[in-house]
């Protein structure tokens, strides 16, 4: 294993993109002490900033308050990135494999336009998980994000395929421009979910404040989310299904863009009935 | 004092098909001999005269609105890092103003013209200009939709009209006229296209694109500019547009006229399910009528941005992909488009169009009427020529791309039939001396006594795209500013321009007018020729 202890705080924003467990696996000791980062716009060693220990591990652990640390994990491709503290933006964007758990909060465009792999943050996240960059047509491709606290703006900003789930509130635009995929929104969201969303579900498990371009098509309990839900339940997220608890509430959308996406509002039985 | 020893050259203005001979430079000009200096041992090596590109588009509002629309590509491409001799910049789908000069001259180009200037821009595009490194530059001025001489060409005032547009070309300090589907653009802020060169143009009664493109080509022959007008026909990009193209070339016989990225003019066909080349009718055109050039506008598979005075059509475009799209409006003038587009071989359309382009080079049999273009960055970007060259030299390397097309697009092509090869004396026509005479740029293109020194120096290589892209030397007005893959000197280019002679009243007649519609004062419209840095004005009437 590889373990990277933050001696004191970079005092402007940290680029290091080559502390992800791929660039990592093969490198000496001596190597990675002497990877080049970005702190602001001059060039310093890691180990200026970090405690090094460990060496020839795609397994890595990072300590400290790493807020203004950005792009850890970035372009990943297998291995274990564990992250004990906050971490700044782009947390594993464009990340194509393996893992990373925070035990902590993350920045802004958690796994920005990811291809695959698996991002766990314990505490809350920042806007445009999983989006797409400035200009770009699409966002995540694949993988799964998961947040346990809340989340910011533009949530699954333009993305195509793959998982996202907020465990708390989640802020405005959630899904903008969604071009397929699926967010689960365990504590709902605020203003304008799912605006322009071409493709794609939005599954929320409270009551949402709906444009409206979205329209309620019907009131039904669809067998692909029993099948979902039973994966979603070995990343350990309960989300209700069965009839006997209740139905979803499905809206089609978003009718301005013209879209055929869809948001699924849960329903317990004692409001339907 | 420059002397290159021992190459085989290649310089068809001279005729001269790859024999060995000594080149002497003196003061950024050949001469016949010079004592003493730096002698470069080209033994072996292949010298052409410098690259010219007849048709780009590298500086100004629509370029500048393409990057700006396009921050996905600088994420993902080729980095300039600022050294001792280079400024930072990005290459990619539209490179940034410096870039493209370290991309140019890295390529053996030493000349380029930039195709679409409005008046109103004009001032923007000549800073830019002046920000492209290496190059020497012209520009053209856009013409064929300017509401002032539209409507004096309605009006029936030939002669007026004709003082406009040459105060115009002045105005932007510009070198030659364009012409971008003359009469679609200003209807096209009804929300209408002109498509055919006998329809009305809305908001005229009698004015067609015919009577543009006839007044216009003569105009232009008439003031004597070096360069005869560029035209982009009407009804661009759409199938069965080759009877629109055909129609344009008959309204120009008597004229000297260059048509621009013909490529994208040839299509037969009824729509899109049914489009198919049309390259045939339109190359046999060409080879019975010396007074048209072209330039193919050929088409590479993979990502651009496509940008265009041509609104309506981008419009289109935009449609059909639903990407993103870029509208401008540009006043009295003209109007834009920009539309990011990937072309894919699975798609059969953009397969016609990849073929079009290549049958266009290979079935104009005089390489001095059809010049190598990509209409940058519209049917690709300039940096990927030596593709494009790849494909005109190796017959069996095109038999190869053939097979990635799609089944359906047998019987579309003509180019499975075509076996024809460039040689090396025709590659260094259609991409250097004949551009350059096309432009009327007399001491371009061309290795001779008295000519600008700009040479490039290729080791001959199995690879046709590595030779092209990676020139041993390149040789800019004498100084070596490519050398062994590096960029050694960065010295600035020149701006050619000209000064067509017009009414002196003309001012004094535009002037109310001008007031009358413009949102900027008729004082601060034209660009001041102290504002411009390196210019040289080419005199009217030289050329033949």
């Amino acid at each position: 294993m590889i373990r990277l202890t933050l001696k004191h705080q970079p005092s402007v924003p940290l680029e290091a993109e080559v502390l992800s467990p791929s660039a990592l696996a093969e490198l000496s000791h001596d190597e990675i002490c002497s990877l080049r980062l970005y702190h602001g716009k001059r060039q310093v060693r890691v180990d200026d900033l970090f405690e090094v220990e460990g060496e020839r591990s795609d397994e890595v652990e990072i300590h400290g308050d790493l807020h203004r640390v950005r792009w850890l994990g970035r372009e990943m491709s297998h291995g274990q990135l564990t992250i004990h503290g906050s971490v700044g933006m782009h947390l594993g964007a464009y990340m194509k494999g393996g893992r990373i758990d925070v035990h902590g909060s993350a920045g802004d465009w958690i796994g920005g336009e990811m291809k695959n792999g698996f991002i766990h943050v314990h505490g809350h996240g920042g806007g445009q998980i999983g989006g797409g960059y400035r200009g770009s047509l699409r966002g995540m491709k694949n993988g799964t994000i998961i947040v346990d606290g809340t989340a910011g703006l533009e949530v699954g900003l333009r993305m195509r395929r793959g998982t996202i789930v907020i465990g708390g509130m989640v802020k405005d635009f959630c899904g903008l421009q969604m071009k397929g995929g699926t967010i689960v929104l365990l504590e709902g969201a605020e203003i304008r979910t799912g605006a322009w969303m071409n493709r794609g579900t939005i599954i929320s498990m409270q009551p949402l404040q709906l444009l409206p371009t979205f329209q309620l098509s019907c009131y039904y309990n669809p067998t692909f989310l029993n099948v979902y839900a039973r994966y979603l339940q070995t990343l350990g997220i309960n989300v209700p299904h069965t009839a006997q608890d209740g139905s979803w509430a499905r809206y089609c959308g978003d009718c301005s863009v013209p879209g055929k996406g869809e948001i699924l509002v849960w329903q317990p039985h004692t409001l339907t009935a | 004092m420059l002397r290159i020893t021992g190459g085989k050259i290649y310089d068809p203005a001279n005729g001269i098909n790859g024999e060995v001979r000594d080149l002497f430079i003196q003061d950024g000009q050949f001469v016949a001999s010079a004592q003493g200096g730096r002698t470069i041992d080209a033994t072996g090596m292949i010298v052409f005269p410098g690259g010219v590109d007849v048709h780009t588009h590298v500086a100004g509002g629509a370029i500048n609105f393409a990057r700006a629309m396009t921050p996905e590509d600088h994420r993902r491409t080729q980095a300039f890092i600022r050294s001792q001799s280079r400024r930072s910049g990005l290459g990619g789908m539209a490179p940034t103003t410096f870039a493209t000069g370290y991309l140019y001259a890295g390529m053996g180009f030493t000349t380029v013209n930039e195709a679409a200037v409005p008046v109103l821009s004009a001032r923007h595009t000549h800073e830019e200009l002046c920000d492209i490194p290496i190059v020497d530059k012209s520009s053209l001025v856009l013409m064929a939709n300017n509401e002032l001489v539209l409507d004096q060409l309605e009006a029936g005032e030939y002669e007026r009209a004709k003082n406009i547009m040459a105060w115009y070309i002045w105005a932007a300090k510009s070198y030659g006229v364009k012409a971008v589907n003359p009469g679609g653009v200003t209807a096209w802020k009804w929300g209408k296209d002109a498509k055919q060169l006998t329809d009305s143009i809305e908001g005229y009664s009698k004015l067609t694109p015919g009577n543009i493109v006839t007044s216009l080509a003569r105009m232009c022959d008439e003031l004597k500019l070096p360069h005869p007008v560029h035209l982009h026909c009407n009804n661009l990009g759409a199938p069965g547009n080759i009877s629109t193209t055909m129609d344009t070339l008959k309204h120009l016989e008597g004229h000297r006229a260059h048509i621009a990225h013909s490529q994208y003019h040839a299509y037969g066909g009824d729509d899109w399910d049914t489009m198919q080349s049309n390259t045939a009718e339109l190359a046999d055109y060409f080879n019975t009528h010396d007074n048209l050039t072209t330039d193919a506008g050929a088409v590479l598979f993979g990502d651009t941005v496509t940008i265009t005075a041509d609104g309506p059509w981008q419009h289109l475009l935009y449609k059909l992909t639903g990407r993103k799209w870029g509208n401008l409006d540009v006043e009295n003038e003209t109007g834009c488009g920009i539309v990011p587009y990937t072309y894919r071989p699975s798609n059969l359309v953009n397969a016609v169009q990849w073929a079009a382009g290549l049958e266009l080079l290979l079935l104009i049999e005089d390489p001095w009427q059809v010049f190598l273009s990509t209409d940058h960055p519209n049917g690709g970007c300039f940096w990927r020529y030596p593709e494009i060259l790849e494909l005109l030299m190796c017959a069996d390397h095109r038999k190869e791309c053939l097979k990635q097309l799609p089944d359906a697009i047998k019987g579309r092509i003509k180019l499975p039939e075509i076996d024809r090869e460039y040689t090396l004396y025709e590659v260094a026509t259609a991409m250097c001396a004949g551009p350059a005479r096309a432009l009327g740029l007399t001491k371009k293109g061309n290795l001779g006594v008295g000519c600008d020194a700009d040479v490039v120096i290729y080791e001959e290589d199995d690879s046709v795209v590595r030779m092209f892209s990676h020139p041993r030397y390149v040789i800019k007005a004498g100084e070596v500013v490519i050398e062994d893959g590096d960029i050694r000197e960065t010295p600035d280019g020149r701006e050619f321009l000209v000064k067509p002679a017009y009414d002196p009243n003309t001012d004094d007649f535009i002037q109310p007018l001008f007031e009358d519609c413009y949102t900027m004062s008729f004082e601060n419209y034209p660009v001041e020729l102290e504002r411009l840095e390196r210019t040289e004005i080419q005199d009217c009437g030289v050329s033949e």
